[in-house]
């Protein structure tokens, strides 16, 4: 698979080759009565990696990090931590720590105490608490809260204290369960570099399990996509993003247009499909027969809008008529019908101020679209 | 009917019709607050009053039987007698002072074995399932609602010489003859407990219904062991139900008449039966009023604990 | 998320719901026994039911009781929701913390305090006003509304916080007058907590045995007095009867308020996730 991935995904990947996984997941199954709500899940996760579980709402994905954690126990699968079996490990004696998505901070001790409290429980002595306690405080920038309660905290300060006392233990696997969630938009995106700076400066394996995509991106390594207790692709944030499986990925991070088609064709190097717009020819290999039903897919911001229909060359062209337009500010969001019937997302940037733009749209307006075949992502369910 | 300038539809109905009911409309604010406010200081908050009055007056045989504290000639008020004797007749005879004493080790113990019976099956409740909850605690509700009186009766049947327990150890062969445990302190213990211990059970589950399960989760993650995470994360945690259901079972305690009397018998001296035998016995009512205000004046600082609790279990909401 | 209970407090909670129930559980079994000794089993027999509803004392207490428990919880309920609007819903008003104190003191004060304190008031009363002449039915039924109207107090204002005061406001907004509002909103939606405050003050009024002892007068028993005047002796197989009866019929009342209130809950559960449901 072609992968322009970033410089953090290739030390990932680099690491995969040569140690062992930090964390294996073997065939895990967990069932609530007749629910399943992991569903023999296999997973390696890497020292070092920032790796998100991503999903909607009963996906399985805090499920799954609580088995990790200890608080539930696997129907049937292994989860092992440095290759040792974790069964019937509880979860106070796991090399684990957990952020956890309501913070769970002691509402009765001060800043000072919920962090020492781990290090109180591992017998450590109390200059070294100290030292860590301080060492931690000054990692999320906290120095001077040491004697207030939780309650006397702002959301984004709780946040950062529930983060130093799970960082404090030095745990192989930190687990954070939609760390930012609580947080309002604008704190969350600051804070979503923030904790990768955190991660990056202490080295901890961190498991981020997330219902929000762009955090998912922002933030991982890598991004295990699930859906009904299963994963449905795993790989770095430019693959899921670029590359996706199938539909469901396809639509759950980002958008897309996407298009039934048939293959019509099946060259080593190239597959034809025929879709209503016309044919297709994407460049790439693949184990489809000819006549087998896919889909194609083409994100809103990969086609070009454009009044006249010659001024660009690209792969593939059609027109259409502009039915709705959503102004975003850096972008706007067109709604164009093909010819054909069929209607289109299509997102442009916003170069120049509308009163400026001899070329801007209006609803209504006859339009032409384009985009490369080599943007066309192709979805096999 | 409708005189006014305004068409029908929109006049201001207060201006349209000035009947009795209207009026009781407007006034309903003052009638809410008044009926029971006057209600209250009539017959709860005057009684004290002439109780105090009464604890600082002399022993009189007449109807009532204590003196006036103001006297009247003429209109104009002669004399203003105050008199200390009956508290310090309290104070020194040790009969009273033992009596004080007893009555606060009693409601104190109790309130103890309440306590360590109580907390599990509080904590219990909490952790069952939503279903098996209403049902428990319906459960512990239900006796509340039963006849105090004969729930304390049902220990006579159980802890008399003749009685069930006794009964059942001897036909087991574990004594020979009956233990003594009706009219004893333990029987009184017994019966505090049984009778009081809902009022422990609902404040201590009210307050841990509220605790957030995932401080646990956190403890365990952060390597503490089931035990050191209820002494130092459940307990202080659940310490204002603690205190608000030791002293529902405590401040009642301390004054309790029934429990006492059926149970103790005349073996166990405490200062509800003291008082009522001051008062229905020997007629004294000077000493049954101080006796009175000396109890309140014990359980003024429990209750000024509880009610503080509650007003801040209040503005939590 | 609920952690499931350990066998630690399955077992406690199986000893403490034995502890509150075998006593009551004996105590009626031992009614239906033929033995004049309460504790030496002698057969099956209902002979005690017969002795006790023989008893025309026995039926006297049981009017007395029933007739100031039914006054006592009417005009408690209405006071009670009274000084609950007042306190939930007036905002600040002189002496309110004066009339909160005074709300919550009788909850906590011991009864013979409460009991004593009324009888030097009723024969001071009879000294300056010659009433009440006699002590009895008057005097007990006061006694029990002046303390039973702070339970249903409490009881009005946790459900009047409860409820919150939005559709109050909507009412208003929508150019309702506060006694309108009041009357088509608020008492309305109190009436749950209304009808279990009844409930509660008739049941303290009939359990109410040291505070009836001290404000009764001559002749005027009771229930609980009359049953405390003959258990005080010892056993007697006719109290078992007599609580036999007791509790069937508080578990038959509880059993009916219980049923109200699940229906209430239920109603308003089903409210919220039809709205839930509509709002998606």
């Amino acid at each position: 698979m072609v992968s322009q991935s970033n410089d953090r995904a290739d030390t990932a990947k680099n690491a995969l080759n040569d140690e062992k996984p930090l964390l294996q997941i073997r065939n895990v199954t967990k069932k609530f009565g007749d629910f399943t709500a992991v569903n023999n899940v296999d997973l390696d996760i890497h020292s070092g990696e920032l790796f998100c579980l991503l999903g909607g709402s009963g996906c399985g994905k805090s499920t799954l990090l609580r088995m990790l954690a200890g608080f539930e126990t696997p129907t049937s699968g292994q989860i092992l931590i440095e290759s040792k079996d974790m069964s019937g490990v509880p979860p106070y004696q796991r090399p684990t720590n957990m952020m956890f998505q309501s913070y769970a901070l002691f509402p009765h001790m001060s800043v000072e105490k919920n962090i020492a409290f781990g290090l109180q429980q591992d017998g450590i002595n109390r200059s070294e608490i100290k030292d860590r306690t301080q060492n931690m405080l000054k990692l999320v920038e906290l120095q001077g809260y040491e004697k207030r309660r939780p309650g006397q905290l702002s959301g984004g300060q709780r946040q950062r204290v529930a983060l130093a006392r799970a960082l404090v233990k030095e745990p192989k696997l930190l687990l954070l369960d939609e760390p930012l969630g609580a947080l309002d938009k604008k704190l969350r995106e600051q804070t979503q570099f923030e904790l990768m700076n955190i991660q990056y400066k202490v080295g901890v394996t961190f498991v981020v399990v997330t219902h929000d995509q762009e955090e998912a991106m922002v933030l991982s390594d890598r991004i295990a996509v699930m859906d009904k207790g299963a994963f449905i692709q795993i790989g770095s944030p430019t693959e899921i993003y670029e590359f996706p499986k199938n539909r469901f990925v396809a639509n759950f991070i980002g958008s897309a247009n996407i298009f039934e088609g048939r293959v019509i064709e099946n060259t080593s190097k190239s597959l034809k499909i025929t879709t209503d717009l016309g044919e297709v020819e994407l460049k790439q290999s693949s184990t489809l027969t000819v006549g087998s039903t896919v889909y194609l897919g083409i994100r809103p911001e990969k086609i070009s809008i454009d009044k006249d229909a010659s001024s660009k060359k690209q792969d593939f062209t059609t027109s259409g008529v502009v039915e709705d337009i959503g102004y975003l500010g850096n972008t706007s969001r067109y709604k164009v019908r093909l010819d054909q019937g069929t209607l289109v997302d299509v997102t442009a940037q916003n170069h120049l101020r509308p009163q400026n733009r001899s070329h801007a749209f209006s609803w209504e307006e006859n339009v032409s679209l384009h985009w490369d075949a080599s943007n066309v992502m192709l979805l096999t369910s | 009917m409708n005189d006014s300038a305004f068409p029908s539809d929109l006049a201001p109905k207060a201006l349209a019709n000035t009947s009795v009911l209207d009026r009781l409309q407007e006034r309903w604010k003052t009638i809410v607050i008044v009926l029971p406010f006057v209600w209250l200081l009539v017959f709860f908050l005057a009684p004290f009053f002439i109780v105090a009055k009464i604890s600082l007056a002399e022993l009189e045989i007449s109807s009532p039987p204590f003196t006036a504290m103001i006297e009247w000639v003429d209109g104009t008020i002669v004399t203003i007698r105050l008199v200390f004797d009956n508290f310090i007749y309290i104070f020194e005879d040790p009969l009273y002072s033992k009596t004080y004493l007893n009555s606060i080790k009693i409601a104190f113990i109790s309130t103890l074995l309440a306590l360590l019976l109580g907390y599990p099956i509080s904590y219990g409740i909490v952790r069952s399932n939503p279903v098996t909850k209403q049902l428990l605690l319906f459960a512990i509700i239900l006796p509340f609602w039963t006849s105090f009186l004969l729930r304390v009766y049902a220990w006579m049947g159980l802890l008399a010489d003749q009685g069930t327990i006794n009964n059942l150890l001897i036909s087991l062969g574990l004594i020979e003859t009956p233990l003594r445990m009706l009219y004893t302190e333990f029987a009184v213990y017994v019966g505090i407990v049984y009778t009081y211990l809902p009022f422990m059970i609902l404040p201590l589950y009210a307050n841990m219904e509220k605790l957030d399960v995932t401080l646990n989760e956190a403890a365990a993650d952060l390597g503490s062991g089931p035990i050191n995470t209820f002494f130092k994360i459940t307990l202080p945690l659940t310490m204002p139900g603690v205190i608000a259901g030791a002293l529902l079972v405590f401040i009642p305690a301390t004054g309790e008449y029934v429990i006492p009397d059926l149970l103790g018998g005349g073996n166990v001296q405490m200062i509800g039966r003291q008082l009522y035998n001051e008062f229905a016995r020997n007629i004294d009512w000077p000493v049954a009023a101080a006796v009175a205000i000396v109890l309140l004046l014990i359980l003024v600082l429990p209750m000024a604990i509880y009610q503080y609790y509650q007003g801040r279990a209040a503005e939590r909401i | 998320m609920t952690q499931s209970r350990s066998s630690f407090l399955s077992i406690m909670l199986f000893l403490g719901f034995a502890f509150l129930y075998v006593p009551m559980i004996l105590l009626v079994i031992y009614s239906f026994n033929h033995s004049k000794l309460v504790p030496v089993w002698g057969g099956w027999s209902t002979r005690w039911y017969k002795v006790l509803f023989e008893s025309p004392e026995v039926w006297d207490a049981v009017r007395l009781s029933l007739q100031i428990a039914v006054v006592n919880a009417t005009v408690a309920t209405m006071l009670g929701t009274f000084a609950g609007l007042a306190m939930v819903r007036f905002g600040r008003f002189r002496a309110r913390t004066l009339f909160g104190g005074m709300l919550v003191a009788p909850l906590v004060m011991p009864e013979v305090i409460t009991g004593l304190s009324l009888l030097v008031f009723f024969i001071s009363l009879k000294d300056l006003f010659g009433w009440p002449a006699e002590r009895g039915f008057i005097t007990i039924t006061i006694a029990h509304i002046t303390f039973s109207l702070a339970y249903v107090a409490v009881i009005v204002q946790a459900r009047l916080t409860g409820i919150g005061e939005t559709l109050e406001e909507a009412a208003a907004d929508l150019g309702a007058k506060p006694f309108k509002v009041m009357t088509s909103i608020t008492l309305p939606r109190l009436a749950p907590g209304m009808l279990a405050g009844w409930l509660l003050a008739f049941t303290l009024s009939l359990d109410d045995l040291v505070i009836a002892s001290f404000v009764t007068g001559p002749g005027a028993n009771t229930l609980p007095i009359l049953i405390f005047s003959r258990i005080r002796l010892g056993l007697r197989p006719d109290i078992n009867a007599l609580a036999t009866i007791i509790i069937l019929f508080v578990a038959v009342l509880v059993a009916i308020a219980a049923y109200i209130m699940f229906r209430q809950q239920k109603r308003e559960l089903l409210d919220q996730q039809m709205a839930q449901s509509g709002g998606d």
